[in-house]
């Protein structure tokens, strides 16, 4: 998952749609920026919906091992 | 003398004897006591071993600490520090002096934090800990936030509340420690490390509620202090009220005011994110088609001026067409101005012709066969020979006699 963060794609976003908004570039060129927006809008979208709410505790068991458990639960068997 | 004599034998001390019973009774009185009082006069000497005076308001007494227990001192002693000092009492018999051995001295007080606190700071400034290089960039929007404190009370849920608010469906991973106390300083920095590990975890928050110094202790902390800084993620300090500072803040990449402040910080609303890709979305679809309407237009315009090579043969036969019947017509005038020329001089010479005249009547009289024409009666002899021109036809005849 070392794709490029939402905040890259966010700031290539922007600088495609000022480009575009100038409008001074050949047809084709202007054509493959839309794309890449497209695609660049559609990452963004998704990397903000894509996981649901998990609220975790990391804990270190008996043998040392890291594992976590949901949240809620630590606080009842606590 | 008197007196002395009449009272029998006595025992007379020598000062060594003396000295050494007093020092006898001293070091097994005193062979391990606790002193508070306030150090004066403290001089650090050469070889390493500490002198100074113990005092409070009444008494004083001189106190050593020798090099091999001075390097285990958690602070510098200076005058006027209040300190709890463990040791044992001795005398010096070669100057009758008696003073405390020290083993064990620390700070008294809230002072004594304190002076910890700035002198650990001091130390870690000096290594580089805290320059402003070292501080990484929190991100924009974390995979997962991780988050250092003590799983119950009012921190940890103000900050899921407000994480929960900002971003709903973001990911947090709590590593449960204890923020105060013995052994909490060990846990904390054992969680930054834990986390470290955990994948996704983009940003920490060590976090811990407002308390006293001592509360906060565990953050000002050298173990802490080295574990934010060894993390390879970047970690947001969140201890106590705003206007608390604990090391950890300033090894920190980012010092938050308050947890709930640093919840605030770490996360966009999610909410200003969806309006803003939605917002360049809507940009990006109204440049696109300006780009093709202004390209089409450019098109239709550029077509326009672009000549149909059928248009231009038609207009070059046109101008042919016209350039040639100028021409015919030029001729024309050229032939009818010539015509009539020709006919004037046609006409002068119709009237001036011999013919035209024999016309009239007249006649042209030649001897014949020289065709000599004969302007004078007197040339002529009779029986010679004439040629007679008339308007129509000739006539031969003979001369029967001629006169003037």
């Amino acid at each position: 998952m070392e794709e490029k963060s939402f905040e890259q794609a966010l700031e290539e976003l922007k600088e495609i749609v000022q480009i575009l908004e100038r409008g001074e570039r050949p047809l084709d060129e202007a054509l493959s920026l839309f794309e890449k927006g497209v695609s660049l809008v559609a990452f963004c979208t998704k990397r903000l919906d894509e996981v649901e709410r998990k609220v975790e505790a990391l804990l270190r068991g008996e043998d040392g091992q890291l594992r976590t458990c949901p949240f809620e639960e630590l606080n009842h068997s606590s | 003398m008197n007196r002395l004599e009449g009272s029998g034998p006595v025992f007379v001390y020598t000062v060594s004897d003396l000295t050494r019973e007093i020092r006898d009774i001293l070091e097994s009185n005193f062979p391990s006591i606790w002193v508070e009082g306030e150090i004066s006069n403290c001089h650090l000497h050469s070889s390493g071993h500490l002198y100074f005076t113990l005092k409070d308001d009444r008494a004083q007494i001189r106190a050593v600490m020798f090099r091999s227990q001075v390097q285990y001192l958690s602070f510098v002693p200076e005058d006027g520090m209040h300190v709890l000092c463990l040791g044992r009492l001795g005398v010096y018999e070669a100057r009758g002096e008696y003073q405390l051995y020290l083993d064990f001295m620390e700070p008294r007080g809230v002072g004594a934090l304190l002076l910890a606190f700035e002198q650990l700071k001091a130390r870690l400034a000096r290594e580089g800990l805290f320059d402003q290089e070292r501080k990484r960039r929190i991100p924009f929007l974390p995979r997962v936030v991780g988050i250092v404190t003590s799983p119950t009370g009012a921190v940890i849920r103000d900050m899921l509340q407000i994480l929960g608010r900002r971003f709903p469906n973001l990911q947090v991973l709590v590593r449960p420690v204890k923020v105060q106390g013995e052994g909490a300083a060990e846990e904390i920095s054992q969680a930054i490390e834990d986390l470290n590990q955990w994948p996704g975890v983009d940003v920490i928050v060590v976090a811990r509620g407002g308390g006293s110094l001592e509360d906060l202790w565990a953050f000002n902390e050298e173990k802490v202090a080295r574990a934010i800084a060894a993390s390879k993620v970047p970690v947001v300090s969140a201890v106590g009220h705003e206007v608390d500072y604990t090391i950890a803040d300033f090894v920190a990449d980012l010092r938050a005011p308050t947890p709930s402040a640093a919840a605030e910080l770490i996360v966009p609303l999610k909410a200003d994110l969806e309006r803003a890709i939605l917002d360049l979305r809507t940009r990006l679809l109204h440049a696109m088609e300006k780009n093709l309407k202004d390209r089409r237009a450019h098109i239709s315009n550029f077509m326009g001026r672009l000549q149909d090579p059928r248009r231009r043969v038609r207009q070059e036969r046109l101008l042919l067409d016209e350039l040639l019947s100028s021409l015919q017509r030029a001729i024309k005038a050229e032939l009818k101005l010539k015509r009539s020329l020709l006919e004037q001089r046609a006409a002068v010479l119709e009237t001036l012709s011999p013919l035209k005249i024999l016309g009239r009547g007249y006649s042209i009289v030649r001897r014949h066969p020289q065709r000599e024409i004969i302007r004078e009666a007197s040339s002529l002899s009779k029986g010679d020979l004439l040629d007679i021109t008339f308007h129509r036809g000739t006539a031969l005849c003979t001369v029967e006699s001629a006169s003037e």
